[in-house]
Order: C-alpha cells, then sequence, then structure tokens
C-alpha cells in the first residue's frame, strides 16, 4: 500500500525544512514508518465507524456569554514581536 | 531522617506530627537534587526559591489549623505542565524560554493542595519518545544503571522519584509515558481514564489520547495524588462531565474473587523471558490472596502499534502547527519573509523526532491518503476497545507486562525509530481505548527493575489501586533503591 515518500512535499505540508544532504536519511525512516502501517490494510472494518473519542462523547455547549477579559497585553509579553498590540511578523505583501 | 526512602503517606504522617516542617523537607529534597541530579539528570528546571517559600506558607497553613495529606509535600511536575511563575519547555528548543501566561489545572489543583514544587523534570520533547532522549535538554539516565534510559516520555519523573529526588511526580501518558518509565524505574504510576484529569495547560501532543497522571512509590500514594489531580474542569472540552470515584476508600479491600483476565497476545512472542516470569509471579500472588485468573483474548493487539503511529502523528501534526514564531515560542533570526519564518523558526525549534511524526502526520492526513490511514486507523481503534469491552465481560481487571523487556542501553534504539515503536506494543492499546492502566514494580532482571500493568474498565481506577495496593501489602519491590542513591 505504501508510496515512496516525497520528503520535500511532507516537509512542506509540516512547514520544516529538510536539507538536500538530509533527504536520503529522513525519507528512509519515514518509508520504514509507513511500511508499519500496511498491516492496518488487512484488518476488515467494514461497517465499523471511526472512533475519536474514547468515550465518543460530544462537544459540549455553553452559554454564549464573555468569559475572558481582555488580556492580550499580559498574553502578548511573551511574543517574539508586538507594537500596538499586534503581532509583527515579516511583510506579506511587496 | 531518610526521608527520601519513605512513602508519600509516611512523609504526610512527618509533618502531620510536626516531626517535620514542609520547609525542613523541602530542604531536604533540594539538598538531594543539588548532590545527585548531576548523575542523572532528571531536571530540567530547579525551583528552590518558589520551593521554599511555598513551604512556608504551606507551613504557616498548618499552624493556623488547616490539615491535608498533601499539605507541604514535595512534588516535581513533569515539564508538559504549565506554570505560571516557571519556565515550561517540554523538552523543546521551541520552547526554552516559554514562560506560560497562566497554571495548568493540575498545577492549580496541586498548589491549592499546598503542594510545593521542586521544579520541572524532563522528558522526551513534546512527549514523543519511549526513552528521555528525544529531549533538548540532554538525556535523563536510569538511576538503576546509569548507561541504561529511564523509558519516557516521563523519564524524569520516573527517574527523579527512584533517585529519591521527589516523593511523587507528575506525568502524562499517550502511548505508555506514565507506566513504561515507571515500569523501568520501579516506581508505581498510574494512568487515568481518558478525561479524569484535565488536560487543560498540559501541552498537547495527541488530544484523544494525552491523559496525565501522578506517579509515586506506591499505589496509595497515588491514590491520594490523584485524587487532587483528577476532576471536571470546563477548560477542558474533552473532560468527563461528572464527580470522580473515591479513589482511597477502597485501597484495603480483599481481592478475593477478583477475576484477573491474563490476555494471551501479550505473553506471545518478543516478551522477554524474565519479564514474563515477573508478570506469572504478580499474577500467583494475587491468586494466592483469591483472585482467580482467567485467560482472556485481545485478538487486534498487534494492530494498535501501527493504529497509534497513524493517528498520535496526525493529532502532533495539527497540534503542533501552533509553534509558528508568531505569538510565542521560537523565532528564527532575519527572516526574509513570512513562510521563511515559519520554516526555519519549526526546522531549527523542533528535534528530529519531533519532525519525523509531524511528517507522518503530515502525509497520512493528505489528500490521497487520509481514508487508507487516517480513517483506517480510527476504525481499527474501534475495534480495539471493542476487544477490551469483550474482555471485561470475563475479567474484572487485565495483568500483562508493560514493556518487553527492562530498560536498554542508552543510544541503543536511537538510530532505528520502528524498533522504538515496538517496543510500545502492550502500553499503546490501552490509550487507543482511553482506559486506565496502573503500573507497578514486580522485580528484577539484571539489575534493572521490571513492571507490570494492571488495566481496568473505564472509570475503575479505585480497583486498579486497591489491586496494586494489595499486591504491595504482600510484597516489597516498591520499595527497593538503587545502591547509588539509597
Amino acid at each position: 500500500m505504501s508510496d515512496q515518500i516525497d520528503v520535500h512535499k511532507v516537509a512542506r505540508l509540516g512547514a520544516l525544512a529538510v536539507s538536500d544532504d538530509e533527504v536520503a536519511a529522513v525519507g528512509q525512516k519515514l518509508n520504514a514508518i509507513l511500511g508499519l502501517f500496511d498491516q492496518l490494510a488487512a484488518i476488515n472494518t467494514d461497517g465499523v465507524e471511526p472512533m475519536a473519542h474514547p468515550l465518543d462523547q460530544v462537544q459540549r455547549l455553553r452559554e454564549d456569554v464573555v468569559t475572558e477579559t481582555d488580556i492580550h497585553e499580559y498574553v502578548q509579553q511573551i511574543a517574539p514581536k508586538v507594537e500596538a498590540g499586534l503581532y509583527l511578523v515579516p511583510k506579506v505583501i511587496e | 531522617m531518610n526521608f527520601h526512602q519513605m512513602t508519600m503517606v509516611q512523609l504526610a504522617e512527618q509533618l502531620r506530627n510536626k516531626s517535620v516542617s514542609s520547609v525542613e523537607l523541602t530542604q531536604y529534597f533540594l539538598d538531594r537534587m543539588a548532590q545527585f541530579d548531576g548523575q542523572i539528570n532528571s531536571y530540567i528546571t530547579q525551583t528552590p526559591d518558589l520551593a521554599l517559600a511555598q513551604a512556608a506558607v504551606a507551613d504557616a497553613r498548618r499552624a493556623a489549623g488547616e490539615d491535608g495529606l498533601l499539605l507541604g509535600m514535595p512534588l516535581a511536575h513533569k515539564d508538559i505542565f504549565c506554570t505560571k511563575d516557571v519556565i515550561t519547555t517540554c523538552a523543546s528548543k521551541m520552547l526554552a524560554n516559554f514562560k506560560a501566561p497562566y497554571n495548568a489545572t493540575v498545577v492549580e489543583k496541586l498548589n491549592a493542595a499546598g503542594m510545593v514544587t521542586l521544579g520541572k523534570v524532563n522528558m522526551d520533547e513534546f512527549a514523543m519518545g519511549s526513552t528521555t532522549e528525544n529531549s533538548a535538554f540532554g538525556v535523563t539516565r536510569n538511576p538503576w544503571s546509569l548507561d541504561a534510559v529511564p523509558g519516557g516520555s516521563s523519564g524524569g519523573s520516573a527517574a527523579a522519584l527512584a533517585a529519591g529526588l521527589a516523593p511523587v511526580a507528575t506525568g502524562t501518558d499517550t502511548g505508555g509515558s506514565i507506566r513504561q518509565p515507571a515500569a523501568f524505574c520501579g516506581v508505581t504510576g498510574i494512568k487515568p481514564t481518558y478525561g479524569s484529569v484535565s488536560r487543560y495547560g498540559m501541552i498537547a501532543y495527541a488530544s484523544s489520547l494525552d491523559q496525565g497522571g501522578p506517579m509515586a512509590k506506591t499505589a496509595e500514594d497515588c491514590a491520594h495524588l490523584l485524587s487532587a489531580m483528577a476532576g471536571f474542569d470546563e477548560r477542558d472540552s474533552t473532560c468527563a462531565e461528572g464527580a470522580r470515584p473515591d479513589y482511597v476508600a477502597g485501597l484495603n479491600d480483599s481481592v478475593k474473587g477478583l477475576r484477573i483476565g491474563l490476555p494471551k497476545e501479550y505473553f506471545g512472542e518478543g516478551l522477554s523471558a524474565e519479564v514474563k516470569a515477573a508478570t506469572m509471579a504478580v499474577a500467583a500472588e494475587l491468586e494466592k490472596q483469591g483472585a482467580v485468573l482467567v485467560e482472556v483474548s485481545l485478538p487486534n493487539t498487534s494492530a494498535a502499534m501501527p493504529a497509534y503511529y497513524v493517528i498520535a502523528p496526525a493529532e502532533a501534526s495539527s497540534n503542533l502547527s501552533r509553534y509558528d514564531g508568531v505569538r510565542f515560542g521560537h523565532r528564527c533570526d532575519n527572516p526574509k519573509d513570512l513562510k521563511d519564518m515559519y520554516t526555519r523558526s519549526r526546522s531549527e525549534g523542533f528535534g528530529a523526532e519531533v519532525k519525523r511524526r509531524i511528517m507522518v502526520g503530515a502525509y497520512v492526513l493528505s489528500a490521497g491518503y487520509y481514508d487508507a490511514y487516517y480513517l483506517k486507523a480510527q476504525r481499527v481503534r474501534r475495534l480495539i476497545k471493542q476487544d477490551f469491552v469483550n474482555a471485561f465481560d470475563q475479567c474484572d481487571v487485565i495483568l500483562g507486562p508493560v514493556a518487553p523487556t527492562p530498560a536498554w542501553k542508552l543510544g541503543e534504539k536511537t538510530a532505528d525509530p520502528t524498533a522504538m515503536y515496538l517496543a510500545d506494543i502492550y502500553t499503546i492499546p490501552v490509550n487507543l481505548a482511553g482506559l486506565p492502566a496502573i503500573a507497578l514494580p514486580a522485580g528484577f532482571s539484571g539489575g534493572l527493575p521490571v513492571g507490570v500493568q494492571l488495566i481496568g474498565n473505564y472509570f475503575s481506577e479505585p480497583k486498579l489501586l486497591n489491586v496494586a495496593h494489595q499486591y504491595q501489602q504482600a510484597t516489597q519491590h516498591h520499595i527497593q533503591m538503587p545502591a547509588a542513591f539509597a
């Protein structure tokens, strides 16, 4: 079942960089991991619902009321770069 | 007094009868940490000033007439629990300077009970690993043999306990991360039913599997610590509603008539003879106390490992997308554009195993593979749960090994991630099913501890703690300490 993994593609999906020197070694380990998954295909799961929560609990709903005060200054103390209450990042549009 | 040889319940008695103050007890453990932790590197951050201040408050509360088993008791927190006053690293370079804006619910609850934080202990980065070798802050060594791994991911918690550098500790268990290090270091730890303990402020790895729990010398200590940790929390959307059972009241119940299931799939190929013998010896002791042994079957056991290594990385790749260098955590120097900032911040901040799991997760969730891998694994997950449901028709608890072997050597499996994953085969099914399980010491093999686990039905922690306590009342494995730290 498992195809050979495209390391650059999965790295891009994960917003990670893999250098050209590392591609072969990383790819070999990822392929070994994907190889483990082949036995899943052999298991009959016809009519079995996917399970996302062990107790099949659904999300609770609460009243739509304000529960948090404005703490942006406090929370932004740990941000790498902030100005006027905004998170600063490199320029996006030239 | 050799306070480090005492259980938490014994230490609580010392505090209660004023034989020792919390400040004195805290200083005793801080001194041991200063003396011994250089050998094992169990702490990422030691917090002597905070600890002594908390201890002084606890002493004042006691002097004012308050009483409580945890009041003034020192503990170590796994560095995955957010603490407002102390850096929380999750053993990652990504969070090397992360000061959380809030306390985890677990930390809040234990602080409120008057517990004293000795420091934050080491782990595999983002709890991804089985040896604590995947830490950005150096490996932790096993106090029983300094060239052996302590297990993981809660390896710092287990090693600190085994070396007497904390009376109790917190841990988390996503695929065995409380039980396996407990087994490797000869201590006791319980992974509660999914949803028992709040995940709020517990840095997320795989949210549908993650669960916090206590680690200690004894099941009795775990029962008391879990009583303070567990409970409904509105701030954790998957926390179980309603009251928690009484974890302490039934500790002294007899195990007479208890049906103990031995799953035949847990005793097959790959299990070392010593671990098998130790597990059967536990069964024999409980049988002697009146329990009944029955063979059960968990036919989908071998599918648990691949299902886990699809589901956990999928959830991890999603959870760890928050580390983008924007709001908190590591940001690379001089990013040339936004994409460069994301990619370089993450590539510099994460270690190899974390990157591997992010990429595996991205792959199994990507277009064209989602059904074949992710949905398939979730269907297999239900089959694994059903195996346990069926088994619990025939037995009250399930007994098995925690890991196929005792602790291995540092570096032995780091080159081959798949070999490392295979060592999780007995712990992973429990997380997929969301069940509680307790690991407890069951003897030694070649000088290294061997652990067994008892698995129970949903919310049956009181029964697991009771059976483990009854076993520990009749045996001595759990009170052994490594000679170099005794």
